[in-house]
């Protein structure tokens, strides 16, 4: 699906969908919420089955691919699925052009941000310098 | 509702909880402090709600994308199972974790 191409083809058939690239924000909200469902198990059963909760335990975890990768996916699939979400909160209650881009930025500033911290967190567990 | 925790609240306690265990045995003994004392832990279970609701209402709405369970009652009925079964979910998370016996 290309940019400014957004509307899936049953909606195109249907004569129905967004006027311009809604569609594409609408399927990356529904895909990052697939992704999550199968992250969001895996941390829950992963801390379930893990022998203690204390930090060597926790490092030791990270600090392994199986570990590291799928938590460094969930922090990027978490971001970009709370960016669509905040987006559209500010786009639905903001009616001012001025102040909605300016939230919006922001947003974009904080989650990229944020993710990039929790994956500093990650690399920092997996190579070394944590205890 | 619970998008807007879970953006927020929830994925800075993520990346507090994921900065304290790459800090080391002392910055973690800070977080479990904070997040053990009983406001910590009226957000941590209040956000394992949000979690759990949004989670489920989220599956729901997958299904509806797909077309079906628009009947009334089928709707009703499905709304009503996502918000008993986010406490039963939250129920089995924190009622072992807080060693409590039911």
């Amino acid at each position: 699906m290309s940019r400014g191409d957004s509307a899936t083809a049953l909606g195109k058939v249907q004569g129905l969908g967004s006027a311009r690239e809604g569609g594409g924000h609408w399927l990356s909200e529904r895909v990052s919420s697939a992704a999550l469902l199968l992250l969001g198990a895996w941390l829950i059963a992963s801390l379930f089955f893990l022998p203690a909760l204390d930090q060597p335990t926790l490092a030791e975890w990270l600090a392994a691919p199986s570990g590291a990768v799928p938590m460094a996916l969930l922090v990027v699939t978490a971001f970009i699925h709370a960016l669509d979400g905040m987006t559209v909160v500010v786009d639905d209650y903001v009616h001012d052009e001025g102040n909605r881009f300016a939230l919006n930025t922001l947003l974009l500033f904080l989650a990229i941000g944020g993710g990039s911290l929790a994956l500093f967190a990650i690399g920092r567990i997996a190579f070394g310098g944590a205890a | 509702m619970t998008g807007v925790a879970l953006s927020t609240a929830g994925l800075a306690l993520l990346v507090w909880w994921l900065m304290a265990i790459a800090g080391g045995a002392n910055a973690y003994a800070d977080f479990i402090k904070a997040a053990t004392h009983p406001i910590g832990l009226v957000v941590l279970v209040g956000l394992t709600w949000a979690f759990c609701q949004h989670l489920l209402s989220g599956v729901r709405h997958l299904v509806m994308d797909s077309g079906a369970g628009f009947e009334l009652q089928t709707n009703k009925r499905f709304a009503v199972l996502t918000m008993a079964g986010s406490l039963v979910l939250t129920l089995l998370i924190w009622v072992p974790a807080l060693g409590l016996r039911p």
